[in-house]
């Protein structure tokens, strides 16, 4: 059973993913992202990562995707709809690509791995809470300050200069 | 299939993929998806060596400032092309050249 | 004297004719009186020394006096060259002889040729040319003769064309210089086989090699007649005797000095000095030479209307006498003739050079510029008019002839005494003395003949004759002094005998043996010319006398009519005329195929040679600069210099278009690169 599961959710990943680029219509592209970053979630519960899952899916679902889909919605002309061509380098861009994924899965299948096995965690909000705040708290502020300074650098960008 | 190996898989092809969007797509919205195509299989990076390297949680909670830094790139780049359409009245990438010589 | 204070003195006299030169070519034309003063005075010293040498040799008496020095000119190593002075007796007899004519003609000249244009050039040339004369005289070897026989023919040429804005002074210039050097050719031949052989340039080292028979037999007979040619030049003889009638396009006063008394002289002495070396058969050649020169100038000069063309002629003739002498082995009765004939020659030139004075100034007088004034058809009965000019000239005139009481009777007599005894020992030479004697008789005759058109009979132009006068003293000083030197005594002192033949001349100059062995001794020519002294002596009185009857006939008594004769030998009339066509067949046989082939040759070098070598090596020259520029231009500038800036041009613009602007490119070559990297990594 969960090697089914998991297969599937693999399966959506990467098919989603795959959509994502290859797509012609922006918007399908757009859908196909929520269905990867969903597996991708999905990929964080298999990992004993709930939290990361739940986090995964209501900011980058509920925040960015709605971004991206809004981004869509302003960018479009009205007379032609969803007009997304793909770029001329694609030979290229497809060579280079297999080029990198052919150095990546020999690096990844040649290199011994230090697995270590451990039980699976009760309290992994609290863990990183913890951590959070106590080891990594000056990146957590630096974090905040970081949002907040997007939060201006995007009011500031998109503000009607006349 | 529950080992560290797998997840790396998923992450290259996942990272390959989201490099193809950028490089390949030519609307800005659509690199955008790519770019966090990207960000994605570095989180799953992350977090799976976290899972096999002793439970660590330090590799979750950088995967959540990742998510943190993501979203705020987000915000900002749709802002950039957002300004771009309204100024070129195109969202395709190719037509922002002017730095071109 | 002393050997170094004779030095001394011939020092002086050469140079300071050089010096007299010197100042008058530089500055002669500001000083006053345009510096005649200069170059009399300088002469005048010059004949004081010359007198003071003289003296001294008088007062020592010694036949066999000789003194000589040089000085190394050219050392190089094995092969050197001496130059020097040698002064004996004849040395300075010759000295005086140039010297005092040489002063003559300065005198002469201040009336003669006042006036002229070109006064002080010409003093400046006189000076150069007596120091050239003396050069020749004073020679040791015949290396300096020859620098100094060059300088004399530069300064012949220099002064007969003295008036070279006409074209007859000019090309009479040119001829006497040019046939001068054709006889310096066989000059030159002759000096290079006696050097070749000798390995010497001096006469008596020469001598010795000659009496040692170092050198002998043909190629000694060659070197004889090669240097004789130059004697055959200088003293113009048969066949190049084509220059000294037209010599006398110079002026007057330069006739009578050059190519009367000294520079044709030249030859003859050249001749005396290298008797010692001449074979039988040089000998005779030279002979035969004179000889027949003496005759044929004689039969020229019979038919001569120009005054100053009868007595080039009439030198011509005396010049062969002296050859003939020194060929028939006495030649010292050459040396004898060459002092006596200078002194009369001049006198009889200077006299025509009063005569044309005159005629001149009567001409001017009548603006008459077509009249010859020194046609002799144009004067007539000069004698009262210009009594001192007659009567010198008769003296002259008689001297020359051959009239005992006068010092030509005294030389002549020697020298047909000469070739009487050369032709008693040898028969088959008779033709010599034929031609000596016969030559006499007609010198006499047109001599008298001159005497007779220009200064007897009635004047032929009358209004020309009015203006006829005495020339001033100075043109009639020399005159006098010159025509009382041709009288008999001043060469027979001590002895007053008229007939003699002795006195200081032939105790002080003794001919010398030659040294070809073999060769008859001094001794012996002396004996044979005193055997037939007597002979002779009734021989050239008889014939002299026969030649002046005949003149007196045809010109005075009229008797015979000159006219007639010339018509009835019409055809040997023409010939004498027209000196026998020499310059006319020289002309053609000579000259014009020469020039002929001139222009063949020219035409090799000028068309062929210039045209196509010369002007082939411009074309390719010009053919590979233009290769030349077109690869430097072409090729260097446009290929490779532009061309370099072209393509890096063309490779700026291609590369430009990798900024392109678009982020994916920039993405994708930064890919490019990472993979790259990965790739050298891994291996």
């Amino acid at each position: 059973m969960d090697t089914i599961a998991f297969g599937l959710i693999i399966a959506i990943t990467l098919g989603s993913a795959l959509m994502v680029v290859i797509s012609k219509q922006l918007l399908y592209s757009a859908i196909a992202l929520l269905f990867t970053l969903f597996g991708v979630a999905g990929l964080y519960i298999f990992m004993w990562a709930d939290f990361m899952a739940g986090v995964q899916v209501v900011v980058y679902i509920g925040g960015i995707l709605v971004l991206l889909i809004f981004g869509i919605m302003l960018t479009n002309k009205i007379s032609s709809v969803n007009i997304s061509h793909t770029s001329l380098q694609r030979g290229v861009g497809a060579v280079v690509t297999l080029g990198v994924l052919g150095f990546l899965i020999p690096m990844i299948k040649n290199t011994s791995w230090l697995q270590l096995s451990s039980a699976e965690p009760t309290q992994t909000a609290e863990s990183i809470g913890r951590l959070l705040m106590m080891e990594y708290l000056l990146p957590f502020e630096v974090a905040s300050l970081l949002l907040l300074g997007a939060l201006i650098g995007a009011a500031m960008l998109s503000r009607n200069t006349n | 299939m529950d080992n560290l190996q797998t997840y790396l898989y998923i992450s290259a092809i996942l990272f390959s993929l989201g490099l193809y969007g950028v490089i390949t797509r030519r609307n800005g919205i659509a690199v955008l998806m790519g770019v966090e195509l990207i960000l994605n299989s570095a989180n799953i990076n992350f977090v799976a060596f976290a899972r096999f390297g002793g439970m660590n949680f330090s590799g979750q909670v950088f995967a959540l400032f990742v998510i943190i830094m993501a979203a705020a790139e987000a915000a900002v780049a749709l802002a950039i092309i957002i300004n771009v359409f309204n100024n070129l009245d195109t969202v395709n990438i190719d037509d922002a050249r002017e730095l071109k010589l | 004297m002393t050997g170094d204070m004779l030095i001394n003195y011939a020092l002086g006299i050469l140079f300071l004719p050089l010096v007299s030169f010197t100042i008058l070519i530089f500055v002669g034309k500001r000083l006053p009186r345009q510096g005649d003063i200069v170059a009399i005075g300088t002469i005048l010293l010059t004949l004081i020394l010359s007198l003071a040498m003289f003296g001294s040799m008088l007062l020592s008496h010694d036949p066999l006096f000789k003194h000589e020095a040089s000085f190394t000119w050219m050392d190089l190593g094995d092969f050197k060259i001496k130059l020097g002075f040698l002064i004996d007796n004849i040395t300075i007899i010759m000295l005086l002889v140039v010297s005092l004519i040489s002063t003559m003609t300065h005198i002469f000249s201040t009336k003669y040729m006042e006036g002229d244009i070109r006064y002080s050039r010409y003093y400046a040339y006189l000076g150069l040319f007596t120091f050239s004369m003396n050069g020749i005289v004073l020679a040791n070897n015949l290396v300096s003769l020859y620098i100094f026989w060059e300088l004399v023919g530069v300064s012949s040429y220099l002064l007969i064309g003295h008036w070279f804005e006409k074209d007859s002074a000019a090309d009479a210039s040119k001829k006497a210089f040019l046939t001068n050097r054709v006889g310096d050719i066989g000059f030159f031949i002759g000096l290079m086989i006696v050097f070749t052989a000798l390995g010497t340039f001096n006469y008596a080292e020469i001598f010795e090699g000659v009496a040692k028979g170092t050198i002998s037999g043909t190629l000694l007979t060659f070197a004889g007649i090669g240097l004789f040619m130059g004697a055959v030049g200088k003293s113009s003889q048969f066949p190049l005797h084509i220059w000294l009638p037209d010599a006398m396009e110079g002026p007057t006063p330069v006739s009578a000095l050059m190519h009367a008394a000294t520079m044709v002289a030249a030859g003859v002495y050249l001749s005396v000095r290298l008797f010692p070396l001449f074979t039988p058969d040089a000998l005779l050649f030279i002979a035969y030479t004179g000889g027949f020169t003496a005759i044929f100038a004689a039969t020229i000069a019979i038919t001569q209307n120009d005054i100053k063309k009868v007595l080039a002629y009439s030198t011509v003739s005396q010049l062969g006498y002296m050859i003939l002498a020194v060929g028939t082995g006495a030649y010292v009765a050459g040396f004898f003739h060459l002092v006596t004939h200078a002194m009369f020659k001049a006198c009889l030139f200077y006299g025509s050079g009063s005569v044309i004075h005159a005629m001149h100034h009567s001409l001017h007088n009548l603006k008459d510029h077509d009249t010859d004034p020194q046609d002799m058809r144009n004067m007539g009965g000069f004698k009262s008019k210009m009594p001192i000019t007659y009567w010198t000239m008769l003296i002259a005139t008689l001297a020359i002839s051959g009239v005992p009481l006068f010092s030509g009777f005294l030389s002549k007599d020697a020298v047909l005494a000469g070739t009487l005894s050369f032709a008693s020992h040898h028969p088959q030479h008779f033709l010599l003395p034929i031609f000596g004697f016969s030559a006499a008789l007609i010198t006499a005759f047109y001599m008298f003949r001159l005497i007779f058109m220009t200064f007897h009979n009635e004047p032929k132009l009358p209004n020309v004759y009015k203006d006829i006068h005495e020339s001033p003293k100075p043109m009639v000083f020399p005159l006098i002094l010159l025509s009382s030197l041709s009288v008999f005594i001043f060469y027979t002192l001590p002895y007053f005998n008229p007939l003699s033949d002795h006195g200081w001349f032939m105790e002080l100059i003794k001919a010398k043996d030659s040294m070809v062995p073999g060769n008859p001794s001094a001794h012996y020519i002396a004996e044979g010319m005193h055997h037939s002294h007597n002979l002779t002596m009734i021989l050239s009185i008889l014939v002299a006398s026969l030649g002046i009857l005949l003149s007196w006939t045809v010109y005075i008594k009229k008797s015979v009519s000159a006219d007639d004769w010339a018509k009835r030998l019409n055809h040997y009339y023409d010939l004498s005329l027209n000196k026998y066509y020499f310059d006319e067949n020289y002309n053609k046989y000579l000259y014009q195929p020469f020039l002929r082939l001139s222009n063949r040759v020219s035409y090799i070098d000028w068309d062929l040679y210039d045209k196509y070598f010369i002007n082939g090596f411009g074309r390719i020259t010009k053919w590979l600069s233009i290769i030349s520029g077109k690869i430097d231009y072409d090729g260097l500038d446009q290929t490779i210099v532009d061309g370099l800036g072209r393509s890096m041009g063309k490779a700026g613009s291609s590369l430009k278009e990798i900024q392109t602007g678009r982020l994916q490119n920039y993405m994708l070559f930064a890919l490019f690169g990472v993979i790259i990297i990965i790739i050298f990594q891994s291996f």
